[in-house]
């Protein structure tokens, strides 16, 4: 039994970015986390962009989202300091690239474990989401978006 | 371990869509979350963030100075990040950001009608010790109006990121203050269920008061599950 109740969450409101994805947002404080896992000069050859935007129920996009992606890299492995130009967290927010579009340079993780299919896992945080939604980004037939909307998991 | 308990128990949190917070209705997902296979589920996870915090990062009160100190009510901001069992999380990120005195916020977007301060930024982090505490020192944040009904001011609060052991245990939430009376009419606050909505309460603390510069405020954060933080290098 758990003798402690969770901490509950809040949204993240309109302003996280100058805290939260300063550099992007050109504010004078060094971001954590960044939309480059893979450093371009280091490996080119296996980068890909990953970009996508994220859409309310009236089919507007939001500009106000900040997006987290988590991934192993293609050996398997999460790497929490730079590993061969490799960082296994990105982040970004909506809000800076024309369309609303969020842009990773990364690359295709291995499975993060056997059975699996490689994937990239997503956290979605917003104004408007008291809770944040996790989904996954898959690179084949297998994908995760619904008929009306993308699938978000528990876990 | 049992891979239940460390779940989001949504009887904590609040729901993703809660009308009186409008923009849920057209924001939140309103299809049901999909329970993930135990072979999906996140491993360990990661430390995070320690190399790049820097010194003054935690204190807010000096971080964003140009030329002066900021104005306001110096406040420090201490607190454990625990698992549910009570065991302290240590080595874990914590990014802060808030309003100033006034209740304006930094962000461009920001266009309440309240002064910006030229000395202070209003963001910080730092990285929980061997005893899972953190501590912040900073200005007590303003209140501010918003658009979501008439009359509608949010409560005092500072805005908290923080990590855990993995991707399960990332939380975002936001720190209120004692006695507030805008807590009674705030809906973001209100769309948690009301057994938890006092675990996100600071308590004015005596002890962690610093005599003649600053007012203490305790809160704890708790982690869904029983993880503990991984070793460096583990």
């Amino acid at each position: 039994m758990n003798k402690l109740g969770q901490t509950p969450s809040q949204t993240i409101g309109p302003y996280f970015a100058y805290g939260l994805t300063p550099e992007q947002y050109k504010f004078d404080h060094k971001s954590l986390a960044t939309p480059f896992l893979l450093d371009v000069k280091h490996n080119s050859k296996d980068l890909i962009l990953l970009k996508g935007r994220v859409f309310d129920l009236h089919g507007a996009p939001v500009d106000d989202a900040m997006i987290e992606i988590w991934q192993v890299d293609q050996e398997g492995v999460f790497r929490t300091e730079p590993h061969e130009g490799f960082i296994s967290i990105g982040r970004m927010g909506t809000g800076t690239v024309e369309g609303n579009l969020y842009e990773f340079t990364t690359c295709i993780p291995a499975p993060e474990k056997p059975g699996l299919a490689p994937a990239i896992n997503m956290i979605v945080f917003m104004r408007g989401l008291l809770s944040h939604v996790y989904t996954r980004v898959y690179f084949d037939n297998l994908h995760m978006q619904g008929a009306q909307e993308t699938v978000f998991f528990d876990f | 371990m049992n891979s239940s308990e460390n779940k989001r128990d949504w009887e904590s949190h609040p729901p993703l869509i809660a009308p009186g917070y409008k923009s849920t209705i057209y924001r939140g997902p309103s299809q049901p979350l999909i329970e993930v296979p135990e072979l999906m589920k996140p491993g360990t996870g990661p430390i995070f963030g320690m190399e790049s915090v820097s010194p003054l990062d935690h204190d807010l009160t000096k971080n964003g100075i140009k030329n002066g100190e900021p104005l306001g009510e110096r406040i420090v901001v201490s607190g454990r990040v625990l698992n549910q069992n009570g065991q302290p999380l240590k080595n874990t990120l914590i990014e802060v950001w808030q309003a100033n005195a006034a209740g304006r916020y930094v962000h461009k977007r920001d266009q309440h009608h309240a002064p910006l301060d030229p000395n202070f930024f209003g963001a910080g982090r730092c990285v929980t010790n061997d005893k899972g505490v953190f501590k912040f020192y900073t200005i007590k944040p303003g209140a501010y109006p918003w658009g979501n009904h008439p009359n509608a001011w949010r409560p005092n609060h500072i805005h908290f990121s923080v990590f855990g052991p993995n991707i399960g245990t990332r939380l975002v939430t936001q720190m209120y203050f004692p006695g507030d009376p805008l807590l009674d009419h705030d809906p973001i606050y209100l769309a948690v269920p009301e057994k938890s909505r006092e675990r996100l309460i600071s308590t004015f603390d005596l002890d962690l008061t610093e005599e003649g510069f600053a007012l203490g405020y305790q809160f704890d954060i708790v982690l869904r599950g029983n993880h503990s933080t991984p070793f460096e290098n583990e």
